[in-house]
C-alpha cells in the first residue's frame, strides 16, 4: 500500500512504534539510538526511512508517530519531506505527525529560512520542534521528548490522547482557524 | 482600527482569505500582537523585495567619485550605533587614531618586517552614499603611508581603507535616540591587523561593537536572483556559483558557471511581478539550476551549501566578503547588505 494510515493495523501489546523520515542518515541513526536508550515502560520500536512511500513487502507493526526531519542546511531534505507528505493519510495528522527541524544553531550554514518550515508545519497543523541533532545533549533531550510523545500517541498514557496533545502543543504563536 | 473593517465579507470568504493570508504571512494586526506578546521584533522572511534600481540620489553624484570602491574585495562587519560621533571632529579623530595606531605598533602587537611608522590617517565623508535623506552620511577612513623624502609632496600609498555606511536603514534609525549615529555596515579592505586596531579604537571611543557579517546560503541565493534580475548593458563577468559539499576527509567544491545572458533569460522566464522579487521566484530560479545540474551529473546541489555567488553586478562569499563591479547598482547591493547587518545587530 502506498499511503500510510494510522488505524489499518492492530496495535501490538505494549508496543509503540515511531517512524523517522529524513535524508540525514547519520543524524536519524543517532537520534534512534538516543531514543532506545531511554527508560520506558512500553516496548519501543524505531523505524528509519529516507522517504515515503515505504516498501510494501515488509511486515511492519502499526506506526504510532511519524517525525519528519528537515535539515535547515539542505533544501534537498525539505523537498524530500514535502514529497513524502503526499503518502501519508490525512487522518494521521490528528496528532500523530510531528516535524523536527535541525541545524538552526549554525545560522551561517542555513539555506532554508525558519519561516518556511514553520509554514509547512502550520499547513499540516502539526507541531514543529527545533533541535540541533548534532549536539549530543540536545539530542538526548529531544529523544526524551519524542519518547513521551510516542507513548501518548500509542495510547499508553491514560486519559491523554494524541489529539489532546496536539491542542496542547498548538502554541499561541499560531492561532487556530477559529480565531481568524 | 482599520483591520476590523475586513470581516464584512461572508464567513466562508473570510475563512479562505484568512487561510491565504496565513500562507503568505500573518496580517499586520496579528504581527503587531505577536510582537507585543513576545516583546521582540517579529522579522519574517520578506516575501517580496524590490529589485535594486538606480536611486535618484545617486544620479546627482558623479560615478567617478565612487569608482575607487568598485573592483575591490571588502570584508563586511556589522556595527552597532556610534555614541556621540560628530562629523565635524574629523581632524581630531584623525589625530587620535594616528596616535593610537603608532602606539599599538610600537607596543609590538602588530609587528611587520620593514614597517615604517610614517602613516597618516584621513577621515572623510562620502557624500551621496545613502538611500533616503534620513540615512546618516557615510564616511571613509584611510591609512596612507607618508612618503619619507620631503621632495615628494604627493599623497602616499593607501594601505588600508574602511568605510561606514547606512542605506535605507529606517528600521534601525527609528529605534535609536539622538546621541547615536547609525551606520550599521562597515566595509574594510587591507591588512587584517589594521582592521583590528581601528576596530578597537572605534569600540573604545564610541562604545560600539563590530561583528563579522557572515552571509548564509539563503541570503546568497536571494542576492543571486536579485543581481541576475538587474538590467545590464553589457556583461563583464560570467555568472558563477560555488558550492561546498561536506564530506570527509576534505570538502569538495563544485563550481557552476553560466553565461550571464542565459541566466538573465532564465530569470525572465521565472519572473512574474515587475519591479519586485518574491521568495517563490528565487526558489524557482535556484531549483531550475539545481535540476539542470542533477540531470547531467546526478548530484543534488540542494543538499550542499552555497558558498559563493558571482555575477556582473557583484560577487559575494559566505565569509562576508564582497566585491562590487557595477556602479549603477552600488546602492542596491549596499541596501541589501545594510538589511543583513541590521538583522544581525538586532
Amino acid at each position: 500500500m502506498s499511503v500510510l494510515r494510522p488505524l489499518d493495523k492492530l496495535p501490538g501489546l505494549n508496543t509503540a512504534t515511531i517512524l523517522l523520515v529524513g535524508t540525514e542518515d547519520a543524524l536519524l541513526q543517532q537520534l534512534a539510538e538516543a531514543m532506545l536508550k531511554e527508560d520506558c515502560t512500553s516496548e519501543l520500536k524505531v523505524h528509519l526511512a529516507k522517504s515515503l512511500p515505504l516498501p510494501s513487502n515488509v511486515n511492519r507493526p502499526r506506526i504510532d508517530l511519524i517525525v519528519f526531519v528537515v535539515n535547515l542546511h539542505s533544501k534537498h531534505s525539505l523537498r524530500n519531506v514535502e514529497e513524502s507528505l503526499h503518502h501519508v493519510d490525512a487522518t494521521f495528522f490528528l496528532g500523530k505527525v510531528s516535524f523536527l527541524a535541525t541545524g538552526a544553531g549554525r545560522e551561517s550554514h542555513c539555506s532554508i529560512h525558519r519561516n518556511t518550515v514553520m509554514q509547512l508545519a502550520h499547513t499540516y497543523r502539526s507541531p514543529l520542534l527545533f533541535c540541533d541533532l548534532e549536539i549530543e545533549d540536545f539530542r538526548a533531550t529531544m529523544a526524551q521528548r519524542l519518547v513521551r510523545m510516542l507513548q501518548i500517541c500509542a495510547g499508553h498514557v491514560p486519559s491523554v490522547s494524541a489529539l489532546n496533545l496536539l491542542s496542547l502543543l498548538q502554541s499561541s504563536e499560531n492561532p487556530s482557524l477559529e480565531d481568524l | 482600527m482599520d483591520s476590523y473593517d475586513a470581516p464584512e465579507s461572508t464567513p466562508r470568504q473570510c475563512a479562505s482569505s484568512g487561510l491565504k493570508d496565513y500562507f503568505i504571512g500573518a496580517t499586520p494586526l496579528q504581527k503587531r500582537l505577536e510582537s507585543v506578546r513576545k516583546q521582540t521584533s517579529f522579522i519574517p522572511t520578506p516575501p517580496r523585495r524590490k529589485i535594486p534600481q538606480c536611486s535618484q540620489l545617486q544620479e546627482d553624484v558623479d560615478p567617478q567619485k565612487f569608482a575607487f570602491l568598485l573592483h575591490k574585495q571588502w570584508t563586511l562587519y556589522s556595527l552597532t550605533p556610534l555614541y556621540k560621533f560628530s562629523y565635524t571632529n574629523f581632524k581630531e579623530y584623525s589625530k587620535l587614531l594616528n596616535a593610537f595606531i603608532a602606539a599599538e605598533k610600537q607596543k609590538g602587537l602588530a609587528v611587520e618586517v620593514g614597517d615604517d611608522f610614517n602613516i597618516k590617517v584621513i577621515f572623510s565623508t562620502l557624500l551621496g552614499m545613502k538611500g533616503t535623506q534620513r540615512d546618516p552620511e557615510a564616511f571613509l577612513v584611510q591609512i596612507l603611508s607618508k612618503s619619507q623624502l620631503p621632495s615628494e609632496h604627493r599623497e602616499g600609498k593607501v594601505l588600508w581603507t574602511g568605510w561606514f555606511c547606512c542605506i535605507f536603514g529606517d528600521s534601525l534609525l527609528e529605534t535609536v535616540s539622538e546621541d547615536f549615529t547609525c551606520l550599521p555596515l562597515f566595509l574594510a579592505n587591507g591588512a587584517e591587523t589594521n582592521t583590528a586596531i581601528i576596530g578597537t579604537w572605534f569600540q573604545k571611543t564610541f562604545d560600539c561593537y563590530f561583528r563579522p557579517l557572515a552571509i548564509n546560503a539563503f541570503n546568497l541565493s536571494w542576492m543571486a536572483a536579485m543581481w541576475t534580475a538587474c538590467k545590464m548593458d553589457h556583461y563583464m563577468a560570467t555568472t558563477e556559483f560555488l558550492w561546498s559539499v561536506p564530506c570527509s576527509p576534505q570538502s569538495l567544491d563544485i563550481s557552476y558557471a553560466i553565461h550571464p545572458e542565459d541566466a538573465k533569460a532564465l530569470w525572465d522566464s521565472v519572473h512574474k511581478t515587475p519591479g519586485e522579487v518574491t521568495q517563490e521566484e528565487v526558489d524557482l530560479f535556484m531549483d531550475c539550476l539545481y535540476s539542470h545540474f542533477h540531470r547531467h551529473f546526478k548530484i543534488h546541489l540542494s543538499a550542499t551549501r552555497l558558498v559563493r555567488v558571482s555575477t556582473s553586478v557583484a560577487s559575494a562569499h559566505t565569509d562576508g566578503k564582497i566585491k562590487i563591479l557595477c556602479h549603477k547598482y552600488l546602492i542596491g547591493v549596499l541596501a541589501y547588505l545594510t538589511e543583513l547587518a541590521i538583522f544581525q545587530i538586532e
